[in-house]
């Protein structure tokens, strides 16, 4: 018992990441990928900051008088981690527009259709 | 949380999953207060619920609103997922009790940066201590991935702006006014508050929770509502395209420069006692500098970001006989 | 005197809490687009504004209060504003209210402007 209430934090974040795993791999749709992703990076960022609470601590901006603060190391890397997912995300928009304009769909299974397509009337064409 | 993830994972809707995707971030936020995470709970709210959003949006905007049916079947990767989940919970059963005051975590540099932060540094809050000046040389990394990012977004998306003349610009003002007048008048007198909230942030980082980062996505955010409810192009007048570049690579440099001149001056990189007399206000005085340059190239890469896709889409719209 | 601060501010904050549940109760149950962002915009605004007042209430230093009232005032000013465009988007894209009022501005309006850009 005391095993499940100390390790269900870990498990919830575990169930988190792998629902964002199976967006990624599962969908064709490039935008829910990345928002599979997204969801991905945030359970990582739970599981980080459960890690980093103390039991009856408090927010590690100095006061008088208290003495136990929760850990900031684990804060400070997911403060840049989540500035870097942005960035990334941004990325990964950004490119999603321009293939859009080029192939015309979003789909992934239809973008590799077109590409075979592509590939054999290449094939064709050098005959 | 769960919930929502599992109905961004069966909702086709894009639009329904990018504003669930909205609320996932603002729901881990409150998460992140309830586990005393202040400066990290500021930070995804900003950026995971304001700005994440609103790029999801522009992108459905021109992508398209539905999603396909999967043409294969997902039992592979069902069984896939439920393997690896499997060996992560096993991996779980070693780790410390959720909570626990002797955790490894807390053991080995850790109580030197909560016990001593105040004394070496003078800065109560301790997350802008470690982020600043002990770990300083990884925050000039993310400054610089973020640099990156903006470059990388320009390269894709920038399309050459033709500055429209003042008539054209007047013509869009009117006819958007008729349409938007409450909002206009209501959201133009919060404009001034919000970025005086991202200076205060920005500043009062020292002190409690804030720093760089949010400020300069509040920064953002202000310019992003002009630029919704004024027109793109009365926005780029404000702030145009030269000027907010200049910008984000001036805060790359200013970081490195207070590194380059904390090595002039005898220490070592980004070693900031030796900035002034007093160790302590040399500290405080990188932090200041430093702070400054992230703030900067946070707010005019964002601007960066979500002008471009702006512009692409205007662009798309004004040759949608000709190309796609 | 303390004991009559704390029990008007859990006053407050209960209020408050039972205004967003209505609202959310009323988000699920209302039949229309229009009646149900009613229910959003105008019990999400009250509501915010008692769980403030109750706040403020709970610790009466100087610079709290103050700092409440400004989130107070931003919140007053935003709230209604955001409802606002909500409604008005939906009335220029023609989503059809349930009960056909055949309001004027309705139909002038999406019969001059289209589909709200964003720039």
């Amino acid at each position: 018992m005391t095993m499940i209430l100390g390790l269900y934090n870990y498990w919830v974040v575990i169930v988190l990441m792998m629902i964002g795993f199976y967006t990624i791999i599962a969908h064709g749709h490039l935008i829910k990928k990345i928002i599979g992703l997204n969801i991905f990076q945030t359970s990582v960022f739970i599981f980080y900051i459960s890690v980093g609470k103390v039991e009856g601590a408090t927010a590690p901006i100095w006061q008088e008088g208290i003495i136990l603060y929760s850990n900031p190391l684990p804060h400070v890397l997911i403060l840049t981690a989540i500035v870097v997912g942005i960035a990334t995300t941004a990325l990964g928009l950004a490119l999603i527009i321009r293939i859009k304009e080029a192939y015309g769909v979003i789909d992934e299974d239809e973008i590799q259709a077109m590409d075979n397509q592509a590939m054999v009337n290449q094939d064709k064409e050098h005959q | 949380m769960v919930g929502i993830a599992l109905a961004v994972n069966q909702i086709k809707d894009m639009f329904a999953v990018v504003m669930l995707a909205g609320i996932y971030g603002l729901v881990s936020a409150s998460f992140f207060v309830a586990m005393d995470a202040v400066d990290v709970a500021f930070t995804e709210a900003s950026v995971g619920a304001g700005i994440s959003t609103l790029l999801m949006l522009t992108t459905v905007a021109m992508t398209g609103r539905t999603e396909h049916e999967a043409s294969h079947k997902p039992l592979l990767a069902l069984i896939l997922v439920a393997i690896t989940g499997g060996l992560l919970i096993y991996g779980t059963f070693d780790m410390p009790y959720f909570g626990s005051a002797d955790a490894a975590v807390h053991n080995h540099v850790a109580p030197r940066y909560i016990y001593d932060s105040m004394k070496e540094i003078g800065v109560p809050n301790m997350v802008t201590s470690v982020l600043a000046s002990y770990r300083g040389f990884d925050t000039f990394g993310e400054v610089t991935v973020i640099f990156t990012a903006g470059i990388g977004v320009l390269a894709l998306l920038s399309v050459a702006q033709r500055p429209k003349d003042d008539a054209a610009i007047e013509a869009i003002n009117d006819s958007m006014h008729e349409k938007h007048l409450i909002l206009r008048v209501a959201i133009k007198t919060m404009i001034p508050f919000i970025l005086l909230y991202a200076f205060y942030v920005q500043f009062h980082g020292d002190y409690g929770p804030g720093g760089g980062f949010q400020a300069g996505v509040i920064f953002a955010a202000a310019i992003i509502m002009y630029a919704m409810l004024f027109g793109l192009s009365a926005a780029r007048r404000v702030i145009t395209q030269p000027f907010v570049q200049l910008l984000s690579a001036l805060g790359v440099l200013l970081y490195g420069s207070v590194g380059v001149v904390s090595m002039i001056n005898g220490g070592s990189f980004l070693d900031y006692s030796v900035l002034a007399a007093d160790p302590i206000a040399g500290q405080h005085l990188g932090i200041l500098i430093i702070e400054l340059g992230v703030g900067l190239t946070v707010a005019s890469v964002m601007i960066i970001i979500f002008f471009s896709f702006s512009a692409r889409r205007e662009y798309q719209q004004a040759n949608k006989g000709a190309s796609l | 005197m303390e004991g009559v601060l704390s029990l008007l501010s859990a006053f407050f904050l209960l209020i408050g809490s039972f205004l967003c549940l209505s609202g959310g109760v009323g988000i699920l149950r209302f039949p229309d687009f229009y009646t149900r962002m009613h229910a959003a915009g105008v019990t999400d605004t009250l509501a915010a504004t008692m769980i403030l007042i109750g706040l403020m209430l709970q610790n009466p230093e100087m610079l709290v209060i103050i700092k409440l009232i400004l989130i107070l005032l931003m919140t007053l000013f935003i709230s209604p504003a955001a409802s606002h465009a909500l409604g008005q988007a939906a009335a220029l894209n023609n989503l059809p209210p349930l009960v056909d009022l055949h309001i004027k501005d309705l139909e002038s309006a999406s019969a001059s402007g289209d589909k709200t850009s964003k720039s």
